[in-house]
């Protein structure tokens, strides 16, 4: 038997309205009790001081990219699900961005076995919306579910062929599975490379205009609507998109979404820089975006936060703004970035941090965890959040090193991610992360 | 052509001005007025010095000037060789057909190729802005910026400024008019930004898909007709349409902008008396002016390439100087 107890630690699980100090009982791996008595401590049991610090239920990233197969100079599943941990994230849903796609099970039952043996994050996978991500053709979506897909999507790119989002909408009812979308009419978008503008407009840079997501947004609920289809679209970055989620939630429409962490902090003023570690899509807007978006974060119009995690090699992204690709690291950024801009500042508390990090993911997706209740899977943290650390991107467990969060001041660190029970990183300790 | 004028000037007359700290000519918009005028007056006193751009001084001999051009250029590139050449400098060509950027490598890397070769400045046109930028972090030698995408074009800039301080002396209470397409217009960044630090009244004027209302924001006046504007212009710079950065086709066809847009003899004679019409070149004959408003009187086009010498020698000197007394080097 292996039992843990995480001791004295602030215990945060906003699904059960648990925020107290206390302790938490880790058996094989299952969470056995918050707060049991003495009596139901095993003898042998290992135990955490955790004073001073944070427990939570294991973040989930709504869609990370991790490359592989194909594109393995940019990340590996090993090397992203590892830097997920670091990030505190216990799950990641991995986008189907790779080469061959995954559009078919074999792909899907490919990224779940290599991440088995990676022994990082739990993987889990975002099968393609389209045959080959080619936005024509239905995928084959009932054996993807069956394999193990647990939601549909050609992100990050858009969807832009109207009639097969609305059939797909349609036709993911049966499984009752999710589509994602993030959303964008590429006509409008196209040779963009940053936030249309006055920033834009002085540095001559062709920009990704804010309606371009907010019509496409006004698209994907409509139909999310009109099937009554399972949506979530995101990452989102414009006033106009919370704008309209804030209508259709008011009338019950079944949608959720999601925005990334340095799209509540960072604006369009970085790119001045002209350095390509600030290209990232959905792109850093003007700051009155950005202060719409903490407040939608806020009153829960958005649901989620997600990491965004892009990963382009070193060689892809050292180029000029129109050749380098958009792409960041930031599975191991997202946290911090969270806890430095929304909960210091007091735009959020720490259950509507985890809210929006662990339990929300967890419901839109329909995955395990995000919560602390007996008897469900221990995925667990332990965060210290007063820790402060400048980010060091060639520090990164990700193979990518390009961050926009490169070379700021965050505060608060992940020091121990348990998934199904088992100490897979520990801040400390040099051994666990690449074992 | 008439006889070169002489003058008084002689190169010991030149003194380095105290106050230039910099090494790169990036753009106008992040130069003071005064780093501004520190350029003209140099540019001058350089026109002094070589009668008119014509003689050669010896004042940069022994260094190397790299023309690392990754979009065609005849004017640019042959004004800023001629510049170097006049001061007694080296010149080396390099372009983006043919050389290794053809064969895939990074514009970087080229570049660090070429300053290897110990080049002492280089002279950079790209179609993404920012790339002097990135070369100025990347590379340790001087980087000028003959052109960056849409962004700016501060040479130009600097020319069109001093071609209108030769005229009218002063900038304050002058109303200078850029006409056409702003906002995929390197040059109209330049003479923005450096015609509003030295005092001018700048307008932006050409239809809305082409001037954006965000210039307003900024601080510009904005005009889409050419007409209720035209009384109230001492100068008038017509730009070119760059139909080669457009994605979507922002005016019905040439002949409507033409319509709207073009300096013709009918608009000059509405126009104030003394009038300065400018144009960057190339000049698209019939769609922003036409011919005879090109060659006629109040024309000061042909004034602006050999003021484009000019600024170029300046900018090539001062850097240099920057440069050399950053690395200890006196002279």
């Amino acid at each position: 038997m292996n039992a843990i107890l995480i001791h004295d630690g602030r215990i945060v699980d906003p699904n059960q309205n648990v925020d107290r100090v206390g302790r938490l009982l880790v058996i094989d791996d299952r969470i056995a009790a918050i707060d049991p008595s003495d009596g139901d401590i095993p003898t042998d049991c290992q135990h955490i001081n955790a004073s001073g610090h944070i427990v939570a239920p294991g973040l989930i990233d709504l869609g990370a990219e991790l490359r592989e197969p194909g594109h393995e100079e940019d990340e590996t599943i090993q090397s992203g699900s590892h830097a997920a941990l670091a990030g505190g994230f216990t799950s990641v849903l991995c986008c189907s961005s790779t080469n061959p796609v995954i559009d078919s099970p074999g792909a899907v039952e490919f990224v779940r076995q290599k991440a088995a043996v990676s022994r990082g994050a739990r993987v889990h996978v975002i099968g393609c919306l389209s045959k080959g991500r080619r936005g024509e053709q239905m995928a084959e979506l009932g054996l993807l579910a069956q394999a193990g897909a647990v939601a549909f999507s050609d992100t990050p790119r858009a969807q832009r062929n109207d009639a097969l989002m609305k059939r797909a909408l349609e036709y993911c009812r049966m499984f009752d599975l999710p589509v994602f979308d993030r959303p964008e009419v590429p006509g409008l978008a196209e040779g963009g490379v940053m936030h249309d503008g006055q920033v834009s407009l002085v540095l001559g840079l062709r920009g990704l205009p804010t309606e371009s997501e907010d019509l496409a947004v006004a698209r994907d609920v409509r139909l999310a609507e009109a099937t009554s289809g399972r949506l979530h679209v995101g990452p989102l970055s414009t006033m106009g998109a919370v704008d309209l989620l804030r209508r259709v939630k008011k009338r019950g429409v079944k949608v959720t979404a999601s925005v990334c962490p340095h799209n509540l902090c960072s604006s369009d003023v970085q790119l001045r820089s002209y350095h390509a570690k600030y290209k990232v899509r959905p792109p850093l807007r003007s700051p009155r975006h950005v202060e719409v978006l903490c407040q939608a974060v806020a009153d829960g119009t958005i649901d989620a936060i997600q990491s965004g995690h892009m990963p382009r090699s070193r060689e892809k992204k050292m180029n000029d703004l129109d050749q380098a690709p958009f792409g960041l690291s930031s599975l191991e950024t997202a946290l911090a970035t969270v806890i430095t801009h929304l909960i210091l500042p007091g735009i959020i508390d720490w259950p509507t941090a985890i809210d929006r990090l662990s339990a929300a993911p967890a419901r839109i997706a329909g995955v395990p965890g995000g919560d602390l209740a007996v008897g469900s899977k221990a995925d667990v943290i332990v965060i210290d959040p007063n820790h402060n650390w400048v980010v060091d991107p060639t520090q990164f467990i990700s193979k990518c090193v390009s961050s926009p969060m490169d070379d700021q001041k965050l505060t608060g660190v992940v020091s121990h991610a348990m998934v199904s029970g088992e100490m897979r990183y520990h801040r400390n300790a040099d051994v666990q992360h690449l074992a | 052509m008439s006889e070169p004028p002489t003058f008084e000037t002689s190169p010991e007359s030149l003194v380095f001005p105290a106050s230039w700290q910099r090494r790169h000519l990036l753009d106008l918009e992040s130069l003071s007025a005064s780093e501004i005028r520190t350029l003209l007056d140099v540019a001058q006193q350089m026109k002094e010095l070589t009668g008119g751009c014509r003689r050669k001084v010896q004042l940069l001999a022994g260094k190397t000037c790299a023309n690392l051009f990754f979009e065609n250029s005849t004017r640019t590139r042959n004004s800023f060789s001629l510049a170097a050449k006049r001061l007694g400098a080296d010149t080396v060509e390099f372009g983006s057909s043919g050389s290794s950027v053809a064969k895939g490598e990074t514009f970087v890397d080229t570049a660090k190729t070429i300053q290897a070769m110990g080049v002492d400045w280089v002279v950079t046109r790209h179609s993404t802005p920012g790339t002097p930028h990135l070369l100025s972090r990347e590379l340790e030698c001087c980087i000028i910026n003959a052109g960056d995408g849409p962004h700016e074009h501060p040479t130009q800039g600097l020319l069109d400024l001093l071609t209108i301080r030769q005229h009218r002396g002063q900038f304050d209470g002058l109303t200078v008019a850029l006409v056409g397409d702003i906002n995929h217009s390197r040059t109209a960044r330049s003479n923005i930004w450096g015609l509003s630090k030295l005092g001018a009244h700048v307008i932006v004027c050409g239809p809305p898909t082409l001037v954006s209302d965000r210039w307003e924001e900024l601080g510009f006046e904005v005009a889409h007709n050419l007409d209720d504007i035209l009384p109230r212009c001492d100068v008038l710079n017509l730009l070119r349409v760059q139909f080669e950065r457009q994605n979507t086709q922002p005016f019905p066809s040439v002949h409507e902008y033409a319509n709207l847009y073009a300096m013709d003899v009918d608009r000059m004679r509405r126009a104030k008396d003394d009038i300065l019409i400018m144009a960057p070149g190339p000049i698209n004959r019939g769609v922003e002016i036409t011919p005879e408003v090109a060659d006629g009187k109040h024309s000061v086009i042909l004034e602006q390439v050999n003021n484009g010498l000019a600024v170029r020698m300046a900018a090539l000197w001062l850097l240099a100087g920057a440069d050399e007394r950053e690395r200890g080097i006196t002279s």
